[in-house]
């Protein structure tokens, strides 16, 4: 029933990316994330599984701050990015999400050029220093993103032109331009058909070398295929979390069983 | 009052139409009202509209039509001795529509010479006679008329009620009809607007050159014939107080709608918007008082000799500063609620997007939701300036009334609308090229301000599609 992963999965040497110790989030006076406690691993690609409103979204947006946003969204327990506390008042959220970058579920590409797409990451934070290295960065963004040769003669068109697939890429080039550390997934094939989704999960993979993802997904199939390690969320509580093939051949927790099979969710 | 107590007839039958066609649906279905296709009350306002709607519109179209004929049989009766004097017959009708409708109030009918109010000219009694019984004589026909109408269509409408008649429907179209009426009266008005400027402008158009009008330099109306009428000056006045209205609410405005929907919290934001949207509730001409006097007087003490900074730029309180700073203020509101609703519009995923990758608040609003706002916000400013093209109490009161050309916004102006106020004020004659001149600059006016409002609908709409 699930393809098992391309790619061997020696991960127990890696290092730890983000370690989470007892979370917790309210959203006003609901209890959405409780006590979860996770080590998210570098150079791995991390699954968040669960049935809709279990909080594995929730959860994610903890790990870039993105809750800051939510004026009733309170986060309490302790997350650290390569062991620095990322909720210390000292860490300015606005670097973190530079390094912590994000793809969302809808494709969304600013209604600019897709040049200038790719290059608003870059460009706030600086990171060329001329014309022509922002150039190569935004190629090498779209190469990694598989979309150079489907846009590289119609840069200047905007990019809310391109097919849903192509949006969806482009946002991963978007985010992989900034050059972050980790890339957080929130469902990203969710809008898209099986065509594209496919090379978002063949890109997923690729980006592993240099990043650790963090994918949420709703398909189990799209968890075995591209992750290492896999979480399981249910109710707010991180049930289970181990290697991928663990996961779904031999899951320790009746819960977990249930979902994989079909009989929860 | 034979209409009043014609009206009140047709009620009556209107009543009576609803309470039949309520009976016969109810026969028809032999008592059980189940076994109707519509619910029992559509049977009975379908009758009740059959019976109203065609009998009220005989009424309304006779009222409209008898005093016209009554009136024309009326003047030709008049004795030709008195129309050859000084009077003309226009004056005459005046005198017996007068005496006539009395004598019709009182109900007066037959010979009349006795009954005529003293100091009427005698001559006029068989016109004013006539007048009488023939109004005397119509009314009668009127309410044989509507009746005959309410009866035949309310019987029309009764006929074929039985347990399948669909009266749901009909009663749909009748209201559809009501609907579309109340549309057309709208559109139609416009149109009757747009063409009595016309008419009278091509009066104007027939007494003054078209070429002094759109390519002269002064504006100088006077009674002697020989007014220099020219509409650059006034556009000139216009359009730059409207531009220093713009250079002042387009910022205020912006930045107060970009802190309302980015920044401020629900809490702020419930007292806040309100607050600033109470600025338009005020009327025009208060902010022409605040104008007159304390914007006015302000900038005086400023720039004026002996004022606060020593020079002499300033003549008098009304200037196209005082003018274009107050009509500013008052498009604040105007341009801060329509940016408002149309960042608002901006999806949040758009802001997700670009928090994401490590952009601050500001960074956002500029580089993407702005961008994205833009052709809606321009929207919004065009609409704005055509509102401030329009305007004219605050210009009447702080701009002054010379028509010139000067750079200088410190000197008094005038604009468009306050001439067309001024020339058709004064006490000159109605076929005058002076005062026909207003309908030529109302109908520039109204061009100006349909063009910046088209252009301003299209580029919202354009800008709308693109999150659809």
């Amino acid at each position: 029933m699930y393809d098992a992963p391309s790619l061997e999965k020696n991960v127990d040497q890696k290092a730890t990316k983000i370690a989470a110790k007892d979370v917790q989030v309210y959203y006003g006076d609901t209890h959405a994330i409780k006590d979860v406690s996770v080590d998210l691993l570098a150079n791995t690609v991390t699954a968040f599984i669960g049935p809709s409103g279990c909080g594995k979204s929730t959860f994610l947006r903890c790990l870039n701050r993105m809750n800051d946003t939510i004026d009733i969204c309170r986060v309490q327990g302790d997350i650290r990015l390569d062991g620095e506390d990322i909720y210390d008042k000292r860490v300015d959220p606005v670097q973190l999400r530079a390094k912590v970058g994000m793809v969302f579920q809808k494709p969304n590409p600013f209604p600019k050029s897709i040049y200038d797409n790719v290059a608003y990451g870059p460009r706030i934070h600086g990171l060329a220093r001329g014309k022509s290295e922002l150039d190569e960065i935004v190629e090498s963004a779209l190469r990694r993103a598989a979309l150079w040769g489907e846009v590289k003669d119609r840069l200047d068109a905007p990019g809310t032109g391109l097919s849903g697939g192509q949006q969806q890429r482009l946002c991963i080039a978007r985010a992989v331009a900034t050059a972050p550390e980790v890339l957080l997934m929130d469902e990203p094939c969710s809008a898209l058909d099986p065509i594209a989704t496919a090379q978002v999960e063949e890109l997923i993979d690729e980006l592993r070398e240099n990043f650790s993802v963090v994918i949420v997904t709703h398909s189990m199939q799209q968890a075995a295929r591209v992750s290492q390690k896999t979480a399981f969320f249910h109710l707010g509580n991180l049930v289970e979390y181990g290697d991928t093939t663990q996961i779904f051949t031999n899951p320790i927790d009746p819960r977990t069983e249930s979902y994989i099979t079909g009989r929860i969710g | 009052m034979p209409v009043l107590w014609l009206f009140l007839v047709v009620l009556a039958l209107t009543g009576s139409g609803f309470f039949i066609g309520r009976q016969r649906a109810l026969a028809s279905a032999k008592g059980d009202s189940r076994n109707l296709h519509s619910r029992l009350p559509y049977y009975g306002t379908h009758a009740a509209i059959s019976v109203i709607v065609p009998s009220l519109l005989v009424m309304a179209i006779w009222l409209f039509v008898q005093p016209l004929v009554v009136s024309s049989a009326a003047e030709a009766v008049l004795p030709q001795a008195l129309l050859t004097a000084d009077a003309s017959a226009g004056l005459l009708m005046a005198e017996v529509h007068r005496v006539g409708a009395e004598l019709v109030d009182q109900g007066v009918t037959g010979p009349l010479a006795a009954l005529v109010p003293a100091g009427t000219t005698a001559e006029l009694i068989p016109a004013i006679e006539l007048y009488v019984a023939n109004t005397h004589t119509g009314h009668l026909w009127m309410s044989i008329a509507v009746i005959l109408v309410a009866l035949v269509m309310g019987g029309l409408a009764l006929r074929p009620i039985n347990a399948e008649f669909r009266a749901r429907n009909t009663v749909e179209r009748t209201i559809m009809a009501l609907l579309i009426a109340a549309a057309s009266l709208a559109i139609l008005t416009t149109v009757g607007i747009v063409l009595s400027m016309l008419f009278e402008t091509i009066n104007f158009f027939g007494l003054h050159s078209w070429t002094d009008f759109f390519f002269g330099t002064t504006w100088a109306p006077n009674f002697r014939g020989d007014s220099d009428l020219s509409i650059l000056p006034l556009l000139w006045g216009t359009l730059y107080i409207s531009l220093i209205a713009l250079i002042v609410a387009v910022p205020t405005g912006l930045f107060a709608a970009v802190y309302l929907s980015e920044y401020a919290g629900p809490k702020t934001r419930a007292f806040a918007k309100p607050l600033l949207e109470i600025l338009a509730g005020i009327p025009t001409i208060v902010y022409g008082l605040f104008a007159l006097l304390t914007v006015g007087p302000m900038l005086t003490t400023l720039f004026s000799a002996g004022g606060l900074l020593g020079v002499d730029w300033m003549k008098g309180a009304t200037s196209v500063l005082t003018a274009g700073v107050v009509m500013g203020i008052m498009l604040i509101p105007f341009v801060s609620s329509l940016s408002d609703d149309i960042i608002n519009a901006v999806p949040q995923s758009m802001r997700d997007g670009s928090l994401g990758l490590g952009a601050t608040h500001s960074e956002t609003i500029r580089q993407v939701v702005i961008p994205a706002a833009l052709p809606g916000i321009v929207g919004a400013i065009l609409l704005a300036a055509s509102r401030a093209i329009g305007e004219t109490m605050i210009v009447v009161m702080g701009a002054g009334a010379l028509a010139k050309f000067s750079l200088n916004p410190l000197e008094s102006m005038t604009t468009i609308t306050t001439r067309i106020v001024s020339q058709l004020t004064g006490d000159g004659d109605f076929s005058s090229p002076e005062t026909l001149v207003a309908f030529a600059l109302g109908l520039s006016l109204f061009v100006l301000t349909l063009g910046l409002n088209v252009l301003a609908l299209f580029i919202v709409r354009k800008y709308r599609e693109q999150y659809e």
